[in-house]
Protein backbone atom coordinates (compact mmCIF):
# COMPACT_ATOMS: atom_id res chain seq x y z
CA UNK A 1 0.00 0.00 0.00
CA UNK A 2 1.49 2.78 -0.75
CA UNK A 3 1.17 6.17 0.45
CA UNK A 4 1.37 8.70 -2.69
CA UNK A 5 1.71 13.01 -2.41
CA UNK A 6 -1.94 13.61 -2.36
CA UNK A 7 -2.49 11.22 0.75
CA UNK A 8 0.57 13.08 2.63
CA UNK A 9 -0.83 15.98 1.78
CA UNK A 10 -4.21 15.42 3.20
CA UNK A 11 -3.17 13.61 6.14
CA UNK A 12 -1.10 16.95 6.94
CA UNK A 13 -4.04 18.83 6.74
CA UNK A 14 -5.69 15.94 8.79
CA UNK A 15 -3.26 16.75 11.86
CA UNK A 16 -3.08 20.14 11.14
CA UNK A 17 0.69 20.11 10.75
CA UNK A 18 2.68 22.27 7.87
CA UNK A 19 4.48 20.32 5.99
CA UNK A 20 6.66 22.13 3.19
CA UNK A 21 6.51 20.69 -0.21
CA UNK A 22 10.19 19.70 -0.06
CA UNK A 23 9.23 17.32 3.06
CA UNK A 24 6.05 15.94 0.80
CA UNK A 25 7.84 13.57 -1.43
CA UNK A 26 10.22 12.32 1.64
CA UNK A 27 7.55 11.92 3.82
CA UNK A 28 5.21 9.66 0.94
CA UNK A 29 8.59 7.37 0.59
CA UNK A 30 8.88 7.23 4.74
CA UNK A 31 5.24 6.55 5.59
CA UNK A 32 4.68 4.23 2.49
CA UNK A 33 8.02 2.35 3.93
CA UNK A 34 6.29 1.79 7.12
CA UNK A 35 3.51 1.06 5.83
CA UNK A 36 4.85 -1.47 3.33
CA UNK A 37 6.38 -3.27 6.78
CA UNK A 38 3.09 -2.91 9.15
CA UNK A 39 1.29 -5.19 5.88
CA UNK A 40 2.08 -7.82 7.83
CA UNK A 41 -0.46 -7.76 9.84
CA UNK A 42 -2.95 -9.41 6.99
CA UNK A 43 -1.58 -12.76 8.04
CA UNK A 44 -2.38 -13.05 11.24
CA UNK A 45 -6.07 -14.54 10.98
CA UNK A 46 -8.03 -12.67 13.22
CA UNK A 47 -11.64 -13.90 12.45
CA UNK A 48 -14.04 -13.50 15.60
CA UNK A 49 -11.00 -12.02 17.69
CA UNK A 50 -12.64 -9.38 19.74
CA UNK A 51 -10.22 -6.25 19.31
CA UNK A 52 -8.44 -5.31 22.50
CA UNK A 53 -9.11 -2.18 23.96
CA UNK A 54 -7.74 -2.07 26.78
CA UNK A 55 -5.06 -3.33 28.61
CA UNK A 56 -6.60 -4.42 31.55
CA UNK A 57 -10.25 -5.71 31.56
CA UNK A 58 -11.71 -3.55 34.09
CA UNK A 59 -15.51 -1.38 34.17
CA UNK A 60 -14.89 2.26 34.49
CA UNK A 61 -14.77 3.68 37.68
CA UNK A 62 -17.75 6.01 38.81
CA UNK A 63 -18.04 8.63 40.74
CA UNK A 64 -19.99 11.30 42.42
CA UNK A 65 -20.94 13.49 39.77
CA UNK A 66 -19.39 17.10 41.65
CA UNK A 67 -17.22 19.70 41.35
CA UNK A 68 -13.92 18.40 42.69
CA UNK A 69 -11.36 21.43 41.36
CA UNK A 70 -12.20 25.42 39.75
CA UNK A 71 -12.44 28.72 40.63
CA UNK A 72 -8.51 29.15 39.78
CA UNK A 73 -8.28 30.93 36.58
CA UNK A 74 -4.86 32.34 37.27
CA UNK A 75 -3.11 28.91 37.48
CA UNK A 76 -5.21 27.68 34.22
CA UNK A 77 -3.82 30.72 32.15
CA UNK A 78 -0.44 30.53 33.80
CA UNK A 79 1.25 29.36 30.35
CA UNK A 80 -0.87 30.45 27.72
CA UNK A 81 0.62 31.71 25.18
CA UNK A 82 -2.29 35.08 25.51
CA UNK A 83 -4.61 36.15 27.63
CA UNK A 84 -6.64 39.18 28.52
CA UNK A 85 -8.86 39.62 31.75
CA UNK A 86 -8.71 36.18 32.56
CA UNK A 87 -9.37 34.53 29.26
CA UNK A 88 -7.36 32.81 26.99
CA UNK A 89 -7.04 34.75 23.49
CA UNK A 90 -7.33 32.80 20.34
CA UNK A 91 -7.77 34.07 16.58
CA UNK A 92 -11.07 35.00 14.88
CA UNK A 93 -12.89 31.74 14.83
CA UNK A 94 -16.28 33.03 13.14
CA UNK A 95 -16.11 35.65 10.31
CA UNK B 1 32.91 12.28 42.65
CA UNK B 2 32.48 11.82 45.85
CA UNK B 3 32.03 7.45 47.09
CA UNK B 4 28.41 9.08 48.49
CA UNK B 5 27.63 8.96 44.64
CA UNK B 6 28.80 5.31 44.37
CA UNK B 7 26.40 4.16 46.74
CA UNK B 8 23.00 2.17 45.78
CA UNK B 9 19.80 3.75 47.04
CA UNK B 10 19.46 1.11 49.85
CA UNK B 11 23.02 1.76 50.87
CA UNK B 12 22.53 5.08 51.38
CA UNK B 13 19.09 5.07 53.00
CA UNK B 14 21.43 2.88 55.44
CA UNK B 15 23.95 5.58 56.17
CA UNK B 16 21.19 8.22 56.84
CA UNK B 17 19.34 5.98 59.15
CA UNK B 18 22.57 5.64 60.78
CA UNK B 19 23.60 9.59 60.93
CA UNK B 20 26.92 8.45 58.84
CA UNK B 21 26.19 11.55 56.69
CA UNK B 22 23.47 13.87 56.34
CA UNK B 23 20.66 14.22 52.97
CA UNK B 24 22.26 17.69 52.46
CA UNK B 25 25.71 16.01 52.27
CA UNK B 26 24.62 12.92 49.86
CA UNK B 27 22.58 15.83 48.06
CA UNK B 28 25.52 18.32 47.65
CA UNK B 29 27.67 14.95 46.31
CA UNK B 30 24.87 14.55 43.73
CA UNK B 31 25.11 18.16 42.57
CA UNK B 32 28.54 18.25 42.34
CA UNK B 33 28.50 14.99 40.26
CA UNK B 34 25.64 16.60 38.00
CA UNK B 35 27.34 19.74 37.43
CA UNK B 36 30.50 17.92 36.17
CA UNK B 37 28.56 15.48 33.90
CA UNK B 38 27.56 17.74 31.43
CA UNK B 39 28.72 15.78 28.17
CA UNK B 40 26.66 13.24 28.77
CA UNK B 41 23.14 15.46 28.47
CA UNK B 42 21.33 13.28 30.93
CA UNK B 43 19.81 16.34 32.52
CA UNK B 44 17.91 19.15 30.90
CA UNK B 45 17.32 21.21 33.66
CA UNK B 46 19.18 20.61 37.39
CA UNK B 47 17.42 21.61 40.21
CA UNK B 48 20.00 22.69 42.53
CA UNK B 49 18.59 24.74 45.29
CA UNK B 50 15.54 22.76 45.12
CA UNK B 51 17.44 19.58 46.09
CA UNK B 52 19.12 21.19 48.98
CA UNK B 53 15.66 22.82 50.23
CA UNK B 54 14.25 19.44 50.62
CA UNK B 55 17.41 17.44 51.69
CA UNK B 56 17.31 19.66 54.76
CA UNK B 57 13.81 19.42 55.34
CA UNK B 58 14.37 16.01 55.14
CA UNK B 59 17.40 15.63 57.88
CA UNK B 60 14.74 17.97 59.80
CA UNK B 61 12.15 15.32 59.75
CA UNK B 62 14.76 12.51 60.15
CA UNK B 63 16.31 14.05 63.42
CA UNK B 64 12.39 14.11 64.70
CA UNK B 65 11.81 10.75 63.97
CA UNK B 66 9.65 11.23 60.73
CA UNK B 67 11.74 9.86 58.33
CA UNK B 68 9.53 8.16 55.49
CA UNK B 69 10.99 5.42 52.84
CA UNK B 70 12.99 7.14 50.54
CA UNK B 71 14.02 9.63 53.03
CA UNK B 72 16.47 12.25 52.19
CA UNK B 73 17.70 10.17 48.56
CA UNK B 74 18.20 12.05 45.44
CA UNK B 75 16.54 10.77 42.74
CA UNK B 76 16.33 12.36 38.73
CA UNK B 77 12.64 12.40 37.48
CA UNK B 78 12.20 11.92 33.23
CA UNK B 79 10.90 15.37 32.19
CA UNK B 80 7.64 13.64 31.01
CA UNK B 81 6.40 13.62 34.16
CA UNK B 82 4.79 17.11 35.93
CA UNK B 83 6.13 18.65 38.32
CA UNK B 84 4.83 21.94 39.97
CA UNK B 85 6.78 25.09 39.33
CA UNK B 86 9.62 23.20 37.28
CA UNK B 87 9.60 23.17 33.74
CA UNK B 88 8.47 20.46 32.18
CA UNK B 89 9.13 20.10 28.19
CA UNK B 90 8.88 16.29 27.21
CA UNK B 91 11.69 17.25 25.57
CA UNK B 92 9.65 19.03 23.04
CA UNK B 93 9.81 22.60 21.72
CA UNK B 94 5.90 22.52 22.04
CA UNK B 95 5.79 22.56 25.29
CA UNK B 96 8.62 25.08 25.43
CA UNK B 97 8.46 26.44 29.37
CA UNK B 98 5.51 24.96 30.29
CA UNK B 99 5.72 24.94 34.26
CA UNK B 100 2.83 22.76 35.32
CA UNK B 101 0.77 24.21 38.57
CA UNK B 102 0.65 20.35 39.73
CA UNK B 103 2.32 17.58 40.66
CA UNK B 104 2.51 13.72 38.43
CA UNK B 105 0.95 11.68 41.35
CA UNK B 106 4.11 9.06 41.22
CA UNK B 107 6.40 12.47 41.96
CA UNK B 108 3.94 13.28 44.69
CA UNK B 109 4.19 9.67 46.23
CA UNK B 110 7.94 10.06 46.19
CA UNK B 111 8.23 13.65 47.75
CA UNK B 112 5.60 12.20 50.48
CA UNK B 113 8.02 9.29 51.14
CA UNK B 114 11.02 12.09 51.78
CA UNK B 115 12.73 12.06 47.85
CA UNK B 116 15.02 14.61 46.85
CA UNK B 117 14.60 16.10 42.95
CA UNK B 118 17.82 16.59 41.63
CA UNK B 119 16.35 17.69 38.02
CA UNK B 120 14.48 16.79 35.51
CA UNK B 121 15.94 13.85 32.49
CA UNK B 122 16.50 13.66 28.98
CA UNK B 123 13.94 11.83 26.98
CA UNK B 124 13.58 11.35 23.49
CA UNK B 125 10.34 13.94 22.45
CA UNK B 126 7.30 12.52 24.32
CA UNK B 127 8.95 9.67 24.50
CA UNK B 128 9.35 8.60 21.05
CA UNK B 129 12.53 7.11 20.12
CA UNK B 130 14.89 4.20 21.16
CA UNK B 131 18.55 5.84 21.00
CA UNK B 132 17.46 9.46 22.68
CA UNK B 133 18.14 10.79 19.44
CA UNK B 134 14.76 12.90 18.75
CA UNK B 135 14.81 15.09 22.31
CA UNK B 136 14.43 18.68 21.36
CA UNK B 137 17.56 19.08 23.54
CA UNK B 138 19.78 16.64 21.82
CA UNK B 139 20.72 13.61 22.35
CA UNK B 140 22.27 11.80 25.86
CA UNK B 141 25.06 10.18 25.68
CA UNK B 142 26.07 6.78 27.24
CA UNK B 143 28.73 6.69 30.00
CA UNK B 144 29.60 3.69 28.80
CA UNK B 145 31.97 3.43 25.49
CA UNK B 146 33.25 0.12 23.45
CA UNK B 147 36.63 -1.13 24.44
CA UNK B 148 39.49 1.07 22.76
CA UNK B 149 37.05 3.07 21.52
CA UNK B 150 35.57 7.09 22.14
CA UNK B 151 32.81 7.03 20.26
CA UNK B 152 29.48 8.11 21.34
CA UNK B 153 26.95 5.00 21.80
CA UNK B 154 23.48 5.46 22.80
CA UNK B 155 21.82 4.91 26.28
CA UNK B 156 19.02 3.67 24.57
CA UNK B 157 15.30 5.60 24.88
CA UNK B 158 13.24 6.83 25.31
CA UNK B 159 14.30 6.87 29.13
CA UNK B 160 17.86 7.62 28.13
CA UNK B 161 18.36 10.27 30.56
CA UNK B 162 17.24 8.49 33.40
CA UNK B 163 19.44 5.36 32.53
CA UNK B 164 22.58 7.37 31.94
CA UNK B 165 22.12 9.54 34.95
CA UNK B 166 22.01 6.38 37.26
CA UNK B 167 24.69 4.15 35.44
CA UNK B 168 27.01 7.44 35.98
CA UNK B 169 26.18 7.75 39.24
CA UNK B 170 24.06 11.39 38.69
CA UNK B 171 21.14 10.17 41.23
CA UNK B 172 20.31 7.17 43.06
CA UNK B 173 17.36 6.11 40.74
CA UNK B 174 14.87 7.31 38.13
CA UNK B 175 11.60 7.68 37.05
CA UNK B 176 10.95 6.24 33.87
CA UNK B 177 8.40 5.33 31.46
CA UNK B 178 7.53 2.70 29.17
CA UNK B 179 5.09 2.58 25.86
CA UNK B 180 7.12 -0.35 24.15
CA UNK B 181 10.57 -0.95 25.88
CA UNK B 182 11.47 2.67 26.75
CA UNK B 183 12.37 1.42 30.88
CA UNK B 184 13.94 -1.87 30.02
CA UNK B 185 16.29 -1.13 26.39
CA UNK B 186 17.94 1.74 27.91
CA UNK B 187 18.37 -0.10 31.39
CA UNK B 188 19.86 -2.96 28.96
CA UNK B 189 21.86 -0.52 26.98
CA UNK B 190 23.36 0.97 30.40
CA UNK B 191 24.08 -2.10 32.80
CA UNK B 192 21.04 -0.85 35.39
CA UNK B 193 17.90 -2.43 36.15
CA UNK B 194 14.76 -1.22 35.08
CA UNK B 195 11.16 -2.62 35.82
CA UNK B 196 7.89 -1.59 33.79
CA UNK B 197 5.40 -2.56 36.09
CA UNK B 198 1.45 -4.24 35.26
CA UNK B 199 -0.21 -2.05 33.38
CA UNK B 200 -2.77 0.59 36.24
CA UNK B 201 0.09 -0.13 39.10
CA UNK B 202 1.52 2.98 38.64
CA UNK B 203 -0.81 6.14 37.87
CA UNK B 204 -0.53 7.69 35.06
CA UNK B 205 -2.15 11.36 36.27
CA UNK B 206 0.43 14.43 35.13
CA UNK B 207 2.59 12.40 33.14
CA UNK B 208 3.05 13.76 29.46
CA UNK B 209 0.60 11.16 27.64
CA UNK B 210 1.93 9.23 24.28
CA UNK B 211 -0.24 6.00 23.92
CA UNK B 212 -2.51 5.66 26.71
CA UNK B 213 -3.20 1.98 26.96
CA UNK B 214 0.63 1.21 26.75
CA UNK B 215 2.32 4.13 28.86
CA UNK B 216 2.98 3.11 32.18
CA UNK B 217 5.75 4.30 34.46
CA UNK B 218 8.55 2.50 36.53
CA UNK B 219 12.08 2.85 37.73
CA UNK B 220 15.30 2.49 36.89
CA UNK B 221 17.96 1.77 39.92
CA UNK B 222 21.22 0.51 40.52
CA UNK B 223 19.81 -3.08 41.62
CA UNK B 224 16.74 -4.91 42.05
CA UNK B 225 16.23 -4.11 45.21
CA UNK B 226 16.84 -0.59 44.76
CA UNK B 227 14.07 -0.68 42.19
CA UNK B 228 12.12 -2.47 44.15
CA UNK B 229 11.98 0.23 47.31
CA UNK B 230 11.37 2.69 44.28
CA UNK B 231 8.50 1.09 42.41
CA UNK B 232 6.75 0.30 45.99
CA UNK B 233 6.99 4.13 46.37
CA UNK B 234 5.56 5.14 42.93
CA UNK B 235 2.65 2.36 43.05
CA UNK B 236 -0.75 2.78 44.19
CA UNK B 237 -4.19 3.14 43.42
CA UNK B 238 -5.02 7.02 42.36
CA UNK B 239 -8.65 8.38 41.48
CA UNK B 240 -7.60 10.70 38.96
CA UNK B 241 -6.26 7.99 36.58
CA UNK B 242 -9.72 6.05 35.66
CA UNK B 243 -7.26 2.84 34.80
CA UNK B 244 -5.15 3.22 37.91
CA UNK B 245 -5.86 -0.31 39.98
CA UNK B 246 -7.45 0.18 43.06
CA UNK B 247 -5.94 -2.97 44.77
CA UNK B 248 -2.90 -2.63 47.51
CA UNK B 249 0.71 -2.58 47.10
CA UNK B 250 2.68 -5.79 47.86
CA UNK B 251 5.80 -5.06 49.67
CA UNK B 252 7.85 -5.24 46.74
CA UNK B 253 11.63 -5.03 48.71
CA UNK B 254 10.45 -8.19 50.71
CA UNK B 255 10.45 -10.71 47.46
CA UNK B 256 14.24 -9.72 46.84
CA UNK B 257 16.08 -12.59 48.18
CA UNK B 258 13.34 -14.97 48.36
CA UNK B 259 13.71 -18.75 46.72
CA UNK B 260 12.76 -19.06 43.61
CA UNK B 261 12.82 -22.72 43.71
CA UNK B 262 10.18 -25.05 41.90
CA UNK B 263 9.73 -21.53 39.78
CA UNK B 264 8.87 -22.98 36.16
CA UNK B 265 10.73 -20.60 33.62
CA UNK B 266 9.38 -20.71 30.22
CA UNK B 267 11.74 -20.09 27.17
CA UNK B 268 10.03 -18.32 24.44
CA UNK B 269 11.47 -20.06 21.04
CA UNK B 270 9.90 -17.60 18.81
CA UNK B 271 12.30 -14.91 20.21
CA UNK B 272 15.21 -16.58 19.27
CA UNK B 273 15.41 -14.27 15.77
CA UNK B 274 17.39 -14.41 12.95
CA UNK B 275 20.46 -12.29 12.93
CA UNK B 276 20.79 -12.03 16.90
CA UNK B 277 24.12 -11.66 17.91
CA UNK B 278 25.65 -15.06 19.27
CA UNK B 279 26.78 -13.30 22.08
CA UNK B 280 23.10 -12.15 23.37
CA UNK B 281 22.36 -15.96 22.80
CA UNK B 282 24.92 -17.05 24.89
CA UNK B 283 23.90 -14.64 27.48
CA UNK B 284 20.24 -16.33 27.05
CA UNK B 285 21.82 -19.64 27.81
CA UNK B 286 23.49 -18.49 30.99
CA UNK B 287 20.67 -17.36 31.92
CA UNK B 288 18.85 -20.10 32.18
CA UNK B 289 21.72 -22.09 33.94
CA UNK B 290 21.69 -19.37 36.65
CA UNK B 291 17.71 -20.34 37.05
CA UNK B 292 18.24 -23.59 36.91
CA UNK B 293 20.90 -23.76 39.35
CA UNK B 294 18.73 -21.63 41.53
CA UNK B 295 16.20 -24.76 41.76
CA UNK B 296 14.20 -23.44 38.79
CA UNK B 297 12.39 -25.60 36.23
CA UNK B 298 12.86 -24.27 32.75
CA UNK B 299 9.98 -25.18 29.81
CA UNK B 300 9.72 -24.09 26.23
CA UNK B 301 7.13 -22.37 25.27
CA UNK B 302 5.48 -20.30 22.39
CA UNK B 303 4.41 -17.10 21.88
CA UNK B 304 3.07 -17.79 18.12
CA UNK B 305 2.24 -14.01 17.29
CA UNK B 306 5.51 -12.32 18.90
CA UNK B 307 6.33 -11.16 15.33
CA UNK B 308 3.40 -9.67 14.70
CA UNK B 309 3.49 -7.39 17.98
CA UNK B 310 5.60 -4.53 16.78
CA UNK B 311 3.91 -3.55 13.35
CA UNK B 312 0.61 -4.14 15.52
CA UNK B 313 2.77 -1.77 18.03
CA UNK B 314 3.32 0.77 15.26
CA UNK B 315 -0.81 1.14 14.65
CA UNK B 316 -1.68 1.34 18.60
CA UNK B 317 0.52 3.22 19.35
CA UNK B 318 0.70 6.33 16.62
CA UNK B 319 -3.07 5.80 16.68
CA UNK B 320 -3.54 7.09 20.82
CA UNK B 321 -0.57 9.57 19.88
CA UNK B 322 -2.10 11.59 17.52
CA UNK B 323 -5.31 11.36 19.33
CA UNK B 324 -3.53 12.55 22.48
CA UNK B 325 -1.32 15.19 20.70
CA UNK B 326 -4.07 16.56 19.11
CA UNK B 327 -4.00 18.98 22.19
CA UNK B 328 -0.85 20.50 21.83
CA UNK B 329 -2.84 23.27 19.72
CA UNK B 330 -1.33 26.59 20.81
CA UNK B 331 -4.09 28.25 22.16
CA UNK B 332 -3.75 27.24 25.88
CA UNK B 333 -0.24 26.24 26.67
CA UNK B 334 2.86 25.78 25.04
CA UNK B 335 4.59 27.79 21.69
CA UNK B 336 2.13 29.48 19.22
CA UNK B 337 2.92 30.35 16.28
CA UNK B 338 0.50 32.87 14.33
CA UNK B 339 -0.93 32.27 11.07
CA UNK B 340 -3.48 34.04 8.96
CA UNK B 341 -6.25 31.95 10.59
CA UNK B 342 -7.30 29.46 13.48
CA UNK B 343 -6.20 26.83 10.86
CA UNK B 344 -3.08 28.02 9.85
CA UNK B 345 -2.16 28.85 13.59
CA UNK B 346 -2.81 25.29 14.57
CA UNK B 347 -0.61 23.72 11.61
CA UNK B 348 2.50 26.47 11.80
CA UNK B 349 2.49 25.96 15.58
CA UNK B 350 2.23 22.01 15.32
CA UNK B 351 5.06 22.03 12.35
CA UNK B 352 7.54 23.82 14.30
CA UNK B 353 6.31 22.83 17.58
CA UNK B 354 7.01 18.73 16.87
CA UNK B 355 10.19 17.23 15.32
CA UNK B 356 10.81 14.70 12.65
CA UNK B 357 9.93 11.48 14.59
CA UNK B 358 6.51 13.02 16.60
CA UNK B 359 5.21 14.21 13.07
CA UNK B 360 5.79 10.74 11.25
CA UNK B 361 4.34 9.20 14.11
CA UNK B 362 1.29 11.53 14.48
CA UNK B 363 1.00 11.26 9.97
CA UNK B 364 0.59 7.10 10.38
CA UNK B 365 -1.69 7.81 13.57
CA UNK B 366 -3.80 10.09 11.49
CA UNK B 367 -3.82 7.80 8.33
CA UNK B 368 -4.59 4.76 9.84
CA UNK B 369 -7.75 6.11 11.99
CA UNK B 370 -8.67 8.09 8.69
CA UNK B 371 -12.33 7.48 6.94
CA UNK B 372 -11.65 4.01 4.54
CA UNK B 373 -8.65 2.61 6.84
CA UNK B 374 -9.78 2.53 10.31
CA UNK B 375 -10.92 -1.36 9.80
CA UNK B 376 -8.20 -2.55 8.00
CA UNK B 377 -6.07 -1.24 10.58
CA UNK B 378 -7.21 -0.12 13.45
CA UNK B 379 -9.27 -2.93 14.36
CA UNK B 380 -7.29 -4.99 12.67
CA UNK B 381 -4.03 -4.32 14.86
CA UNK B 382 -6.14 -4.28 18.51
CA UNK B 383 -7.51 -7.71 16.95
CA UNK B 384 -3.76 -8.52 16.90
CA UNK B 385 -3.17 -7.63 20.38
CA UNK B 386 -5.90 -9.98 21.25
CA UNK B 387 -3.66 -12.58 19.94
CA UNK B 388 -0.77 -11.19 21.57
CA UNK B 389 -2.31 -11.11 25.10
CA UNK B 390 -3.60 -14.51 24.69
CA UNK B 391 -0.73 -15.99 23.34
CA UNK B 392 0.92 -14.83 26.88
CA UNK B 393 -2.19 -16.13 28.85
CA UNK B 394 -1.53 -19.86 27.33
CA UNK B 395 2.53 -19.70 28.48
CA UNK B 396 1.23 -18.29 31.41
CA UNK B 397 -0.55 -21.90 32.26
CA UNK B 398 2.40 -23.74 31.93
CA UNK B 399 5.03 -21.41 33.60
CA UNK B 400 5.51 -18.51 36.29
CA UNK B 401 7.71 -16.11 34.22
CA UNK B 402 9.53 -15.93 31.03
CA UNK B 403 13.38 -15.24 30.28
CA UNK B 404 14.53 -13.45 27.19
CA UNK B 405 17.17 -11.11 26.01
CA UNK B 406 15.95 -7.71 26.85
CA UNK B 407 17.35 -5.95 23.26
CA UNK B 408 18.49 -7.55 20.06
CA UNK B 409 21.68 -5.70 20.39
CA UNK B 410 24.25 -4.11 22.39
CA UNK B 411 24.16 -0.60 23.03
CA UNK B 412 24.47 0.77 18.59
CA UNK B 413 26.63 3.99 17.92
CA UNK B 414 24.82 7.54 18.28
CA UNK B 415 23.31 8.47 14.12
CA UNK B 416 23.60 4.82 13.69
CA UNK B 417 20.04 4.06 12.87
CA UNK B 418 19.00 7.75 12.62
CA UNK B 419 18.03 6.91 8.62
CA UNK B 420 15.70 4.02 8.84
CA UNK B 421 12.68 4.44 11.47
CA UNK B 422 12.07 0.89 10.84
CA UNK B 423 15.23 -0.21 12.04
CA UNK B 424 14.93 1.98 14.61
CA UNK B 425 11.58 0.12 15.92
CA UNK B 426 13.06 -3.46 15.68
CA UNK B 427 14.93 -2.50 18.73
CA UNK B 428 12.01 -2.80 20.87
CA UNK B 429 10.72 -6.55 19.21
CA UNK B 430 11.61 -8.22 22.52
CA UNK B 431 10.01 -5.62 25.22
CA UNK B 432 6.94 -4.64 22.63
CA UNK B 433 5.00 -7.50 23.11
CA UNK B 434 4.51 -7.08 27.60
CA UNK B 435 3.08 -3.45 26.28
CA UNK B 436 0.37 -4.49 24.06
CA UNK B 437 -0.49 -7.35 27.03
CA UNK B 438 -0.15 -5.03 29.92
CA UNK B 439 2.45 -7.05 31.71
CA UNK B 440 5.08 -6.67 34.08
CA UNK B 441 8.50 -6.69 32.59
CA UNK B 442 11.98 -5.91 34.37
CA UNK B 443 15.83 -6.18 32.60
CA UNK B 444 18.59 -6.98 34.54
CA UNK B 445 22.26 -6.49 33.61
CA UNK B 446 23.49 -9.76 33.31
CA UNK B 447 26.96 -9.37 31.23
CA UNK B 448 28.91 -7.38 28.91
CA UNK B 449 29.66 -8.35 25.18
CA UNK B 450 33.22 -8.62 23.55
CA UNK B 451 33.59 -4.85 23.24
CA UNK B 452 32.50 -4.62 26.87
CA UNK B 453 29.01 -3.05 26.44
CA UNK B 454 26.55 -4.28 29.31
CA UNK B 455 23.58 -6.78 28.31
CA UNK B 456 20.33 -7.48 29.77
CA UNK B 457 18.46 -10.13 30.15
CA UNK B 458 14.19 -9.70 30.66
CA UNK B 459 12.34 -11.47 32.89
CA UNK B 460 8.00 -11.39 32.07
CA UNK B 461 5.85 -11.49 34.30
CA UNK B 462 1.81 -12.87 35.05
CA UNK B 463 -0.41 -9.36 35.56
CA UNK B 464 0.41 -7.96 38.90
CA UNK B 465 3.00 -10.65 39.76
CA UNK B 466 6.01 -8.47 39.89
CA UNK B 467 7.04 -10.02 42.95
CA UNK B 468 7.69 -13.28 41.42
CA UNK B 469 10.24 -10.94 38.98
CA UNK B 470 11.73 -9.16 41.93
CA UNK B 471 12.76 -12.82 42.81
CA UNK B 472 13.85 -14.00 40.14
CA UNK B 473 15.53 -10.90 39.07
CA UNK B 474 17.41 -10.79 42.33
CA UNK B 475 18.71 -14.51 41.97
CA UNK B 476 20.12 -13.41 38.55
CA UNK B 477 21.68 -10.37 39.82
CA UNK B 478 23.15 -12.85 42.41
CA UNK B 479 24.53 -15.31 39.66
CA UNK B 480 25.53 -12.96 37.10
CA UNK B 481 27.29 -10.97 39.33
CA UNK B 482 27.35 -7.71 37.23
CA UNK B 483 30.04 -5.44 38.85
CA UNK B 484 31.36 -3.18 35.74
CA UNK B 485 30.75 0.22 36.14
CA UNK B 486 31.47 2.28 32.65
CA UNK B 487 35.09 4.17 33.35
CA UNK B 488 34.62 8.06 33.83
CA UNK B 489 35.57 10.05 31.03
CA UNK B 490 32.95 12.62 31.05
Amino acid sequence: MAIDAATVRKVARLARIAEPEDRIEPLARELSGIMDWIEQLAEVDTDGVEPMTSAVAVAAPMREDVVTEGGDSARVLSNAPKTVGGFFVVPKVVE
Amino acid sequence: MSNLTSLTLKAALTGLADKSFSSVELTQAHIEAVAAAKPLNAYVLETPDKALDMAAASDARRAKGQAGALDGAPLGIKDLFCTEGVRTTACSNILGNFVPTYESTITANLWRDGAVMLGKLNLDEFAMGSSNETSAFGPVVNPWRAQGSDAKLTPGGSSGGSATAVAADLCLGATATDTGGSIRQPAAFTGTVGIKPTYGRCSRWGVVAFASSLDQAGPIAKTVEDAAILLKSMSGHDAKDSTSLDIAVPDFPAFVGKSVKGLRIGIPKEYRVDGMPAEIEQLWEKGIAWLKDAGCEIVEVSLPHTKYALPAYYIVAPAEASSNLARYDGMRYGLRVEGANLTETYENTRAAGFGTEVKRRIMIGTYVLSAGYYDAYYVKALKVRRRIADDFDQAFQKVDALLTPTAPSAAFALGENADDPVAMYLNDIFTVTVNLAGLPGMSIPAGVDHKGLPLGLQLIGKALDEGTLFSLGGAIEKAADFRAKPSRWW
